[in-house]
């Protein structure tokens, strides 16, 4: 692999992904540990733009950092004296690392490898050539012999987080 | 390659013919033009802040900054200098980062929705296949300011203006982009170039004037513009979310919200009335730059007098109107927009590409829309009025005492 | 890599507009006095001693407005690939959008009748 600006680029939105991950995780602050996570999720965008998926990056910055992060930050204020935790009440955390070692090395050995690893038909190809734009998405979507079924199940699944989320915050009646 | 035509318009073409390397050509025209959209929108708030202060002191009827200056011209320097030397404090138990962070941030998400703007037919920041939704997404940055503002400053005043805030602005996000997809539909793309020539035939407040009345409301609530200025409700919550923020930091606050009117009037000038777009555009391309402002202006000062002559609204009725109206009534509009332009597609009455030009070819097709478009208001309407006399009926009836008392039949109706 | 390019004038602008509104103010820090003082600092409270932690737990229905704007935020996403292309597709794409829509006015009507829209 050569060096050029794109690798630069590359480690930069890396290194800003992985920092923010690594905030996230080790930050006692609940609200420090979500700004952590949103500068995490603008290093996703910048990559995103790497692999020429701007509509990816846009949604990453308006889904994510602009929905999710909020909504975060909202739940953390309706807990009680949770941002300014100063011992660990997680017990597990010695199980969830090897969860996550597993998931890692699933993630790996059963999609990176098979799909772009070396020797494969993949590995040689720009991700400009494998990404497709957002007009062949919109043509997905509502291509019967594409994802027009995953399409309208999706609306399902936002209609049934919306429904649970009211009966969760409205128990009362 | 571009050729060399004249400095202003090829510039990197320009650069070229006179010798230079045209890599580096390139990159001092693109470096030009960053810097060029970076300091532009700086310059642009502080003649922002004088018109804003002139126009509310004329609907007031006091004058206004009339002593810095001609016509009080330079008040905003003097005050941009007293700003600097002011003392910036940082009050005890505030998140010392995220503070200094905040305003910096809620400036830089404006200014970025600059590099999209397209000011003529050759000058734009970045012309993005996303355009419109980058739009959208860099907007949305600003309200994690705002909450970033509120979280840190250690002020129970700042913390509630700032959950209040985000919770207006990203309610409001909602019918805003429902009736940014309406454009997008018409043009067919998201590049914002692409939108504003695809207005060439015909504007498109024309095929849907209500999809851009509700863009102009949101965007007006997404500032927090009278009536919707709860951000900075002084009676309430003394200033909102900015409460502990003093000297610049303060100051950039408040350039960032001016500077984001305006650049959600240019936004609503492009997406609906045609942007850069008006005679002679093609032949000479700085008419553009005139053109988008003009009309940029004309729905600043809408905004404006709007901000200057109507009172503040509630929380209750700001949450009601958004979710219980605006929304439904953005998606009903776009399900009709897309059901008469099928039809219209489907009967032969859409120009096509090769009369993409021409105002006569677009006429059947625009009167159609507008048709649909009262309709649907005057619907809307009626269902408003009976909603409307229904809450008056239950309000005469929870409240006999005063039904009597009360002589004007069509008296507001008092929440409990 | 043309969306490289596309985005590169956005990140420098970034980088540009941070740097510049970061002088701003610290050009005020440098100009302007700095005499922090155990009152000047304190937080704002109408004038009186701040009472309790500015930190507190707010209503759930924050949350609530949170996660009903998420919802329709992803069901616009779904929506703008639709809508640029909507000129090249036939009757059928309509009515697949329209039924995506229904099913998430459900939830929303249901919403409505609940009472999470109102805000008490």
């Amino acid at each position: 692999m050569e060096f050029n600006i794109h690798s630069i680029v590359f480690l930069i939105f890396s290194v800003i992904t992985l920092g923010g991950g690594l905030g996230t995780v080790t930050s006692r602050n609940l609200i420090h540990g979500a700004v952590y996570l949103i500068v995490s999720l603008f290093g996703v965008a910048g990559l995103f733009i790497l692999l020429s998926a701007p509509f990816l990056a846009a949604i990453q910055v308006l889904v994510y950092i602009g929905a999710i992060a909020i909504l975060i930050i909202f739940a953390v204020m309706l807990t009680r004296s949770m941002t300014r935790m100063t011992e660990i009440y997680n017990r597990q955390w010695s199980l969830s690392l090897v969860v996550s070692a597993l998931l890692f090395v699933l993630l790996l050995v059963g999609i990176i490898l098979p799909v772009w690893g070396p020797g494969t038909a993949n590995a040689a190809l720009q991700p400009s050539e494998l990404v497709a734009t957002t007009v062949d998405l919109g043509v997905a979507f509502v291509d019967g012999n594409q994802f027009v079924l995953p399409f309208e199940v999706a609306s399902l699944l936002l209609t049934a987080a919306m429904i649970g989320a009211i009966v969760i915050a409205r128990d009362r009646d | 390659m571009q050729e060399c035509i004249d400095i202003f318009n090829t510039f990197a073409g320009c650069l070229t013919a006179s010798g230079a390397d045209p890599g580096l050509a390139q990159f001092l025209s693109i470096l030009l033009g960053v810097v060029l959209v970076a300091m532009g929108p700086l310059v642009i708030v502080i003649f922002l802040i004088w018109v804003e202060r002139k126009y509310a002191a004329r609907v007031q009827d006091r004058l206004g900054p009339n002593r810095v200056g001609p016509f009080g011209l330079l008040q905003t320097f003097a005050d941009a200098l007293k700003l600097i030397t002011k003392e910036d404090i940082t009050p005890a138990g505030a998140d010392k980062l995220i503070y200094n962070l905040a305003p910096i941030i809620s400036v830089v998400s404006v200014i970025l929705i600059w590099a999209v703007v397209p000011i003529s037919p050759l000058h734009i920041g970045a012309d993005l296949s996303i355009g419109a939704l980058y739009f959208v997404a860099v907007g949305s940055i600003g309200t994690l300011a705002i909450m970033m503002a509120g979280w840190s400053s250690n002020n129970k005043y700042a913390l509630l203006g700032a959950f209040r805030v985000v919770a207006q602005l990203v309610s409001y996000e909602v019918p805003l982009v429902f009736s940014l997809l309406v454009p997008v539909m018409f043009a067919g793309t998201m590049s914002m170039q692409g939108i504003v020539e695809a207005q060439l035939g015909m504007w498109f407040i024309v095929f849907s004037p209500l999809a851009a009345l509700i863009f102009f409301i949101s965007t007006q609530a997404e500032t927090g513009r009278a009536p919707f200025d709860l951000i900075e409700a002084e009676s309430e919550l003394v200033a909102g979310y900015n409460i502990e923020y003093s000297g610049m930091k303060f100051g950039l606050f408040f350039a960032g919200e001016f500077l984001h009117v305006f650049t959600n009037a240019l936004i609503f000038a492009i997406l609906f009335t045609g942007g850069w777009l008006g005679p002679f555009v093609y032949q000479v391309p700085a008419l553009g730059i005139i053109y988008l402002f003009a009309k940029g202006s004309i729905f600043y000062l809408l905004s404006l007098h709007l901000r200057n002559t109507l009172p503040r609204i509630r929380i209750d009725q700001l949450m009601s109107f958004n979710w219980k109206f605006l929304v439904p009534v953005s998606i009903a509009n776009l399900i009709l927009v897309a059901f008469l332009w099928k039809v219209i597609q489907l009967i032969g009455l859409l120009p096509g590409p090769e009369n993409a030009s021409d105002f006569l070819a677009h006429l059947p097709a625009a009167i159609i829309m507008l048709v649909g478009n009262l309709a649907l208001t005057v619907v809307v309407l009626q269902m408003l009025r009976n909603v409307g006399r229904r809450a008056v009926a239950a309000n005469a009836v929870s409240t006999p005492a005063n039904a009597e008392l009360d002589d004007q039949p069509y008296s507001l109706p008092v929440p409990h | 890599m043309p969306t490289f390019d596309e985005f590169a004038p956005i990140g420098a602008l970034l980088i540009l507009s941070v740097v510049m509104v970061a002088l701003i103010t610290i050009i005020s820090r440098l100009f302007g006095p700095y005499r922090p003082s155990l009152r000047k600092t304190a937080p704002y409270e109408s004038g009186m001693k701040p009472i309790g932690p500015a930190v507190r737990r707010f209503p759930v229905r924050f949350y609530l407005i949170a996660v009903l704007f998420i919802l329709f935020d992803i069901e616009v996403v779904f929506m703008l690939p639709w809508a640029v292309v909507f000129r090249q597709l036939g009757l059928f794409a309509l009515i697949e959008m329209v039924i995506f829509i229904a099913i998430l006015l459900v939830g929303y009507f249901y919403a409505w009748r609940k009472g999470a829209l109102e805000w008490e």
